[in-house]
């Protein structure tokens, strides 16, 4: 077989497996988490830079991959062949052109590299934005939205796992960590930036139109780093204007009677949790307004009673802890929610599901 | 170098309590050794048994991974199998293979009897088995390391009873790293001495092979990276345990400290384990195409480049902390620059094998695979030198397929090369030949079905550290693939040990240079005599022995010479004057050459280590005494006991 | 320790002692040994700079250094290299008597120096400066207490050096031992020299 031959029987069905497989990345999945499916100006301006850069990548390597298979072929050793080879111990002119001509490549790639870095440090302009602040915590997203009544928040809003914003605005989102450092990655919208304890990252982002745009924490934070996940959800500004007067609005039904009974004294939740003031910042997510969201649980469950209800009564079994010690008192260590089933200590009272389902339809109400 | 230097009256009891061992064969013989070779024989089985170690830890992870929502492994498992098996894969598998072609091969290719420190060679190898051993045993005392193999703070560094993450695991980590890195700096002060100090008449430096030269470079990088993230682990040490605030942001510490000490060290470390990579491809390919290196002095500056401009791209980790705009475009236009000097040696080995008359037998084929794999683990490394694009892809599994590519495509790939290279001179055997071409073809493919639709997973979203994902992210089908790829990978690693097995029972007897090698190695038995050379050789020229083999005609093209191993005198025209003395000049048995002899010491200084770093983890001054007591009662009878015993 | 190259003028280097560089192998080792130590200590060092301007409460720096006491303590320590050299002369020209006596003194003033560390350590804990108390606190005594353990560890290995003289274990043709302590023993004075103008006399 002729070596012609050889290389075309090799070289056709390799680049078209290759190309089926980038094609396949390019065109569509999605999940709403997809970075090659961006949604707002930083995240297309992220995106035009990378498949610039991808597309020189794989077009050398690509050429590399057949020319090592090109010369493994050719060169090979025959038996019609004299076992001569040229001892060639180098080129000077070859070698400084590769040399030369990839560094020219770099340089030219450097050129919009550097101008998009500071595009997308600059902040956005006060009179524009929108201000918020994430929080990272173990394992969920707080997000604050600071008083600012061009946006119809009259008082500082305090939520979690759901960050709403309004469509076509730049969002400057502030962040911070209070324990370990976690990472801010909305795919579809921006890169991500580290949330640091002890340091304030910012970053901007916007969504060209409503819809909602999955996040995850994308820095190693122990247990259950997998499962702090996000959501923005983008809407039009009268529909934004809307939620965030509901968010400050007291509870949907009030909180007294038999739920206050059962969280504040009973199970004593309020020592985590707030339920009936959307401004305050707790250990654990503010629940006022649970029933406005779709997800919970860090944004690993879609909100539905049936699961509400079992994570009401063993978290641990949904999600990883590290709470066995929760319901004791400090300075016992606690991260996460403790279950309310198992491992309770003495002198505390087991959960019934029946108060459970109490508290459940509590933080559901008006749903 | 290695003759008798008898500096001192022999004391009466050598050693005090302990008689100089004297087995030169047997297991007590492998204990007490101070041969480099035999040394470089424990440096790489032990390694390889780590390797299967964290290759299961990968399957395991694999498994967890293969669908939504897996029950394999729970979260903490899950943890530490990802830390486990990347601290093993880099600390116990990537550092000690190179330091095991080292130790074997640098004083054989410089015309060496043995390394400049025998007696610290064979500490250094204790070292690192105890310090696996210790890293392992946390499974079993209270909780393996689940901090990443990176462990960043305040995750790792607040004390036990506060701590982000439960358990003695970051402990065992630290303490345990910092012994690794103990053994690692003594192999580099090692291997920097041999190769400036021990090399034979005539092998200038712009003579030694080129292996040899990427192990310098290697030996000075390890020297000066260690030290860095050896004070970034003693702060964790000491926030953990002796109330310090180096990394408690409340109290003004700074947890970005940590990092920028760790990859001050880590950067380095990636060249650290990829330049012995390319040194190992760098002899294969030579031999394989049966002409020069082309450009060997290009190849060689280059790698000295890259040790150089490796220092100032570390924080190409740490784009998306927060650093601002200058200095990731400072650091990002660093990152490209070095792509340059990587690129040159590319296509230098292109240039090398181009032209050439190609076998293509099992060494080659890694070395071929090298360069086209570890091509496309560079091109991946360019993406993510564009700052911008890098916010995407850090942190997801887009860096974990750029990783892995010039890791195992580039590193372990060099290292299958060098082991079917050099096992015939190691155990004067071959290996088989079509077990070792379908132990390639099996750890291409697998290779590539596992780690290039990575590419794809972190461009779509998923993050990297993640013991599970949620259905409907459109990823399970290529996480299935990954997956399956991961056990080709598995089968291949398999058909080698298999290899091995069979071709220690019959494998066929290799002769001194079955190869038609170029470099000194292969001018001597296989295996090597314990002396290396009868003769000390004076070398002429670079691939000096490839010269006393062959010469070239008017047009450059090979031609043997006559009965191959002469000497100068019926040397033709051309080839270089001062080619030196044949295998079999001189005392042909070795006969009158001394040899550095075996000793206890370096194994009773190194146990101090594992029992000082158990005082250590479980804060137990008691545990500590001991500790101290053998490790300066080994130091002090090491250094009065001469390194030669009296005959 | 090892295959060592005699280093007294005396004697001749055959082609067996030959080394690539000129430099015997115990040599070279503890020169690229102590470059290596120069980034672990660097990495501390670099700390504690950061560390500086970062105090949130607790003792600072102008608060608890007494300068001139610690300028006498590193005076003594930079005295020390001086009689090292000494004991190092004194060894290649085989006056066994003076390398002991200058060999004790440079450990005895290494002794004095790590003296003067605990009782400064000592009188910054009861002025409120511990390890925990402070970034400022945590930095520096962990950056001086790793220096006065490599301190220590120098008196340890002078004092075996001058034991073994006094057994007659050490000879001119030992010079060079002693020499590869030297280098060691002035590193760590050098390294003190660059703390105490960094961190001490350098205000923040």
């Amino acid at each position: 077989m002729s070596t012609a031959k050889h290389r075309r029987r090799l070289a056709v069905p390799a680049l078209a497996v290759g190309a089926g497989l980038l094609l396949a990345a390019c065109s569509g999945n999605e999940n709403g988490q997809n970075s090659l499916t961006p949604r707002g100006p930083a995240a297309r301006d992220i995106d035009t830079l990378f498949r610039l850069v991808a597309g020189v990548a794989a077009v050398i390597g690509i050429a590399v991959l057949v020319a090592t298979v090109v010369v493994a072929v050719r060169y090979r050793q025959r038996r019609d062949r004299p076992d001569a080879p040229r001892q060639v111990h180098g080129n000077t002119p070859l070698e400084i052109g590769w040399t030369v001509v990839p560094a020219l490549i770099l340089a030219v790639l450097a050129v919009p590299t550097v101008r998009t870095i500071f595009t997308l440090a600059e902040e956005p302009p006060a009179s524009e934005r929108l201000d918020v602040v994430a929080v990272g915590k173990q394992w969920w997203w707080e997000f604050q939205y600071p008083r600012q009544p061009r946006f119809g928040i009259d008082r500082r809003i305090v939520t979690s796992t759901e960050l709403h914003i309004p469509a076509g605005v730049p969002v400057n989102v502030r962040m911070i960590s209070d324990n370990v450092i976690h990472s801010f990655w909305v795919p579809e919208l921006n890169g991500k930036k580290d949330v640091m304890p002890g340091r304030r990252n910012r970053l901007t982002i916007e969504a060209d139109r409503p819809g909602t745009y999955l996040g995850q924490c994308a820095e190693y934070c122990g247990l259950a780093h997998a499962d702090m996940r996000f959501r923005v959800i983008a809407s039009r500004p009268d529909a934004f204007r809307a939620w965030a007067a509901g968010q400050q609005r007291g509870p949907n039904r009030p909180w007294r009677g038999e739920v206050q009974q059962l969280t504040a004294q009973k199970y004593q939740c309020v020592n985590c949790h707030v339920f009936d003031d959307s401004s305050k910042v707790a250990l654990a997510p503010n629940l006022t307004h649970l029933a406005t969201r779709t997800t919970f649980a860090g944004g690993t469950y879609a909100l539905r009673r049936a699961d509400l209800v079992r994570w009401i009564l063993d978290a641990p079994s949904m999600v990883p802890m590290q709470s066995k010690d929760c319901r004791k008192p400090p300075p016992a260590t606690c991260v996460g929610m403790p279950s309310y089933v198992r491992n309770t200590p003495k002198g505390q009272p087991v959960m019934t599901r029946r108060d459970a389902e109490v508290i459940a339809d509590y933080l559901l109400a008006g749903r | 170098m290695t003759t008798v230097q008898e500096t001192l009256p022999a004391p009466r009891t050598v050693g005090l309590l302990l008689r100089r061992p004297r087995a030169t064969t047997g297991l007590w013989s492998w204990l007490t050794t101070v041969d480099h070779k035999k040394i470089g024989i424990l440096y790489g089985g032990t390694a390889l048994v780590f390797f299967v170690i964290a290759g299961v830890e990968g399957l395991l992870i694999r498994l967890q991974l293969a669908g939504p929502n897996g029950t394999v492994l729970t979260a903490a498992q899950y943890n530490t199998m990802f830390t486990m098996h990347g601290t093993t894969m880099v600390f116990l598998v990537g550092m000690p293979l190179a330091v095991a072609f080292g130790n074997y091969f640098i004083p054989l290719m410089i015309g060496a009897r043995d390394v400049a420190f025998p007696r610290l060679n064979m500490f250094g190898y204790w070292v690192f088995l105890l310090g696996g051993l210790f890293l392992y045993s946390s499974f079993f005392l209270g909780g393996a390391p689940d901090g990443g193999w990176f462990g960043y703070t305040p995750l790792t560094s607040t004390p036990l009873n506060q701590g982000f993450l439960p358990g003695r695991g970051p402990d065992f980590w630290a303490v345990g790293l910092i012994m690794l890195g103990i053994g690692s700096v003594t192999s580099a002060i090692n291997f920097i001495v041999t190769i400036l100090n021990l090399r034979a008449p005539g092998m200038t430096l712009m003579r030694m092979p080129l292996f040899v030269w990427m192990m310098l470079v290697v030996a000075f990088l390890t020297a000066f990276a260690m030290p860095p993230v050896t004070a970034a682990l003693l702060m964790i040490i000491f926030d953990r345990n002796f109330g310090t605030l180096f990394f408690n942001a409340a109290a003004g510490g700074d947890p970005l400290l940590y990092q920028h000490l760790f990859w001050l060290f880590g950067h380095p470390e990636v060249y650290i384990l990829i330049l012995p990579g390319m040194g190992i491809v760098s002899e294969i390919l030579p031999v394989f195409s049966r002409k020069p290196l082309f450009g060997y002095a290009v190849v060689v500056f280059s790698g000295i480049a890259i040790g150089f401009l490796g220092w100032g791209v570390w924080a190409h980790h740490m784009f998306a902390t927060g650093l601002g705009p200058v200095a990731v475009s400072a650091f990002g236009l660093a990152t490209m620059l070095i792509a340059v000097p990587t690129g040159v040696k590319i296509f230098n080995w292109l240039g090398t094998v181009w032209g050439g008359s190609l076998r293509l037998q099992t060494p080659m084929l890694f070395a071929l695979g090298f360069i086209a794999m570890f091509t496309l683990g560079g091109l991946s490394g360019v993406t993510h030198s564009i700052v911008p694009a890098d916010t995407q892809q850090t942190d997801t599994y887009y860096v974990v397929a750029h990783f892995h590519y010039v890791l195992f495509g580039g590193l372990v790939f060099a290292i299958f090369g060098g082991l079917y290279y050099w096992w015939p001179k190691v155990f004067g055997r071959m290996l088989d030949e079509r077990l070792g071409k379908l132990n390639f073809w099996l750890m291409l493919i697998g290779f590539n079905l596992t780690f290039f639709p990575m590419h794809i997973l972190g461009l779509q979203g998923m993050p990297r550290r993640t013991y599970r994902y949620a259905e409907g992210m459109g990823w399970d089908d290529l996480n299935l693939l990954v997956t399956l790829g991961s056990f080709v990978i598995a089968a291949s690693v398999a058909t080698f040990l298999v290899n091995v097995a069979l071709s220690t029972r019959r494998g066929a007897a290799a002769g001194p240079d079955p190869w038609d090698g170029r470099t000194l190695e292969w001018s001597t038995s296989s295996p090597p005599p314990e002396y290396n050379f009868a003769a000390i050789p004076r070398v002429g020229a670079r691939d000096d022995f490839w010269h006393r083999k062959y010469t070239e005609d008017a047009q450059g093209r090979l031609v043997p010479l006559p009965a191959g191993g002469a000497d100068a005198a019926t040397a033709t025209a051309g080839s270089p004057p001062g080619s030196g003395h044949a295998v079999g000049d001189g005392h042909g048995d070795g006969h009158g050459i001394h040899m550095p002899s075996p000793s206890y010491f370096p194994l009773v200084m190194a146990l101090g280590l594992p029992i000082l770093g158990y005082a250590a983890v479980f804060k137990n001054p008691w545990l500590a005494i001991p500790g101290l007591v053998v490790l300066l009662y080994g130091m002090y009878a090491w250094a009065i006991e001469p390194a030669t015993a009296e005959d | 320790m090892t295959d060592a190259v005699i280093a007294t003028g005396a004697a001749h280097l055959d082609e067996h002692e030959h080394t690539g560089t000129g430099l015997a192998n115990t040599k070279l080792g503890m020169w690229v040994f102590l470059a290596s130590e120069c980034l672990f200590f660097g990495g501390f060092i670099s700390a504690y700079l950061l560390y500086r301007g970062r105090i949130v409460e607790g003792p600072t720096p102008r608060e608890v250094y007494n300068i001139p006491f610690t300028s006498v303590t590193s005076f003594i320590l930079l005295m020390s290299s001086l009689t090292m050299v000494l004991a190092l002369a004194a060894i290649q020209r085989a006056d066994d008597r003076r390398f002991r006596i200058w060999i004790l003194a440079t450990a005895l003033f290494g002794l004095v120096f790590i003296g003067g560390q605990v009782y400064e350590f000592t009188e910054f804990y009861q002025e409120g400066l511990a390890l925990s108390t402070n970034v400022f606190g945590s930095s520096f005594f962990v950056l001086t207490g790793l220096h006065g353990a490599h301190v220590t560890a120098g008196i340890v290995w002078l004092l075996s050096l001058w034991a073994m003289s006094t057994q007659q274990k050490l000879g001119a043709a030992d010079a060079e031992r002693v020499e590869v302590a030297g280098l060691y023993w002035h590193f760590v004075d050098v390294v003190w020299i660059v703390i105490f103008t960094v961190v001490y006399l350098i205000p923040t």
